[in-house]
């Protein structure tokens, strides 16, 4: 299985610089393709709707997974429950590009997550902070997403996850070797993961930003904050003009730290998603699986 | 020397680290003022060929990219890039319309050849002019189908063509800057100070 870890964290490298988009049928699948995303996310409902119908949010239909893989050539992601092991085997049965561990479902087990070290397919899971990102790697992650706030258009939560992260690993970077092992007591994560982070100022795997990205400058902020591309959830598809939306995201983070490019790209978008303050919503999916 | 990498989407930050190993002078390249500047060679990373292409269109880059390779700029295609590179591609999607690629080497190229990241794969494998055998990553790659008589060829895995080259222009269906072992990319080099 090394290999296979291995060759899971190389796809998530191709994916850098990218934007991965959600989608619900093959039509915005290929909507999303055409827009220049370098990966789907395959699910029935967007987050955004996810939290408005309340309820037990589970993984997809396999048919409706299976019609947007016939649809695009590009990566496709789908989402299984925290902890839910046979949904993760079924999307592993369908040939998924890569597992979404996923706090938007509702969490199937409020303790254990996933052992991903036992599957074949890759594993992106989300995090708050350096602490949850390695302990998602050494279960088998093979890339990392902030958990942001889904389904609200509200960034705010995924700037202070990215930052908390970066800011965390920059203090890792600057201890003494002999202060390694304290560091790991503290943040609860296995003391090689710890070293790795001290000795190359980065995590492992990819580290991608999700949770509220709704705009191109929402995107490029991201990108500056440390993030090596995006997850585009709700705000492309509950949009006025998805297509044109989902291109200037797409752009924008090729460009994230040209303001007269990103300026172009924001104009005349039509209307965002509306979206919710993160303090107006009951349902704080971030703290779901920790 | 000075060699630029193209930073659409994807991998370029592992070609730049391999460079930088290598000790040579790189920069990036985001859009056409960035294009402008001198250079003696071009990579074209892994990442997703239909982004990457798309991006190369909308930003201006596709017709000046193009101009240079056929004027005999030395140019590295990774992955992605062995795609882009293609004049033929098969493994499209049906419905959508076809990406926009340089299109300068003539080759048939198979997109998603393996399938998808299950058939991602790992070997060890003779690559023609490098002794003894390099380590070659192959996720959710493309192969040769084909090629005309003026391409070289200079890897085969599986009956496959995973490597070729073409007077200034040389691919890989494999990721040699995800590897340790640099010598293909000195092999690129080798092309550009020839030149």
């Amino acid at each position: 299985m090394a290999n296979r870890q291995e060759l899971n964290r190389n796809l998530a490298q191709m994916l850098k610089g990218g934007v991965i988009m959600d989608v619900t049928t093959p039509e915005q699948a290929r909507i999303a393709e055409a827009a220049g995303a370098c990966a789907v996310m395959a699910l029935e409902r967007i987050p955004a709707d996810i939290r408005a119908a309340g309820g037990v949010s589970r993984m997809s239909d396999p048919k409706m997974i299976k019609g947007i893989q016939e649809a695009v050539t590009i990566p496709v992601m789908a989402k299984c429950r925290i902890g839910h092991i046979a949904e993760a085997q079924i999307l592993q049965a369908i040939e998924i590009d890569y597992i979404d561990e996923s706090e938007v479902l509702s969490p199937a087990d409020n303790i254990y997550h996933i052992d991903k070290t036992q599957f074949e397919v890759p594993f992106v899971c989300g995090a708050r902070n350096l602490s949850e990102a390695l302990r998602r790697i050494a279960e088998g992650a093979t890339m990392i997403r902030t958990k942001g706030e889904p389904g609200t258009g509200d960034v705010v939560q995924a700037v202070s996850h990215m930052r908390l992260m970066q800011s965390q690993i920059r203090e890792l970077v600057g201890k003494r070797e002999d202060e390694l092992f304290e560091a790991a007591k503290q943040l609860q994560a296995p003391y090689d993961l710890v070293k790795y982070v001290h000795d190359n100022g980065k995590l492992p795997v990819v580290n991608f930003a999700a949770g509220g990205v709704a705009t191109p400058a929402d995107a490029a902020l991201m990108m500056q904050l440390g993030a090596e591309g995006v997850f585009v959830g709700s705000g492309i598809f509950k949009s006025g003009d998805p297509a044109k939306r989902a291109a200037a995201i797409v752009k924008a983070v090729t460009n994230y730290n040209d303001p007269k490019e990103l300026a172009a790209l924001s104009e005349d978008l039509g209307e965002a998603m509306v979206g919710i303050n993160e303090h107006e919503i009951e349902v704080l999916m971030a703290e779901r699986g920790q | 020397m000075r060699i630029a990498v193209l930073a659409l989407q994807g991998a370029f930050l592992e070609h730049e680290m391999m460079l930088s190993k290598l000790g040579i002078d790189c920069f990036e390249v985001r859009q056409l003022e960035d294009w402008q500047q001198e250079k003696d060679g071009l990579i074209i990373p892994g990442g997703e060929s239909t982004t990457q292409g798309k991006l190369l269109r909308d930003l201006g880059l596709l017709t000046p990219i193009r101009e240079a390779i056929e004027g005999g700029l030395p140019v590295f295609g990774t992955c992605a890039g062995l795609i882009l590179l293609a004049r033929e591609v098969e493994g499209n999607s049906p419905s959508a319309p076809v990406p926009p690629r340089l299109a300068t080497m003539h080759t048939t190229a198979a997109r998603n050849a393996y399938g998808r990241q299950l058939g991602s794969f790992h070997v060890e494998s003779h690559f023609k002019g490098i002794e003894g055998d390099i380590p070659m990553t192959f996720i959710r790659a493309p192969y040769i189908k084909e090629a005309s008589e003026e391409v070289e060829v200079l890897s085969e895995v599986d009956g496959h063509i995973v490597a070729a080259r073409q007077g200034n222009q040389l691919v890989t269906a494999f990721h040699p800057e995800l590897d340790d072992d640099m010598r293909v990319h000195e092999y690129f080099l080798k092309m550009v100070k020839s030149r």
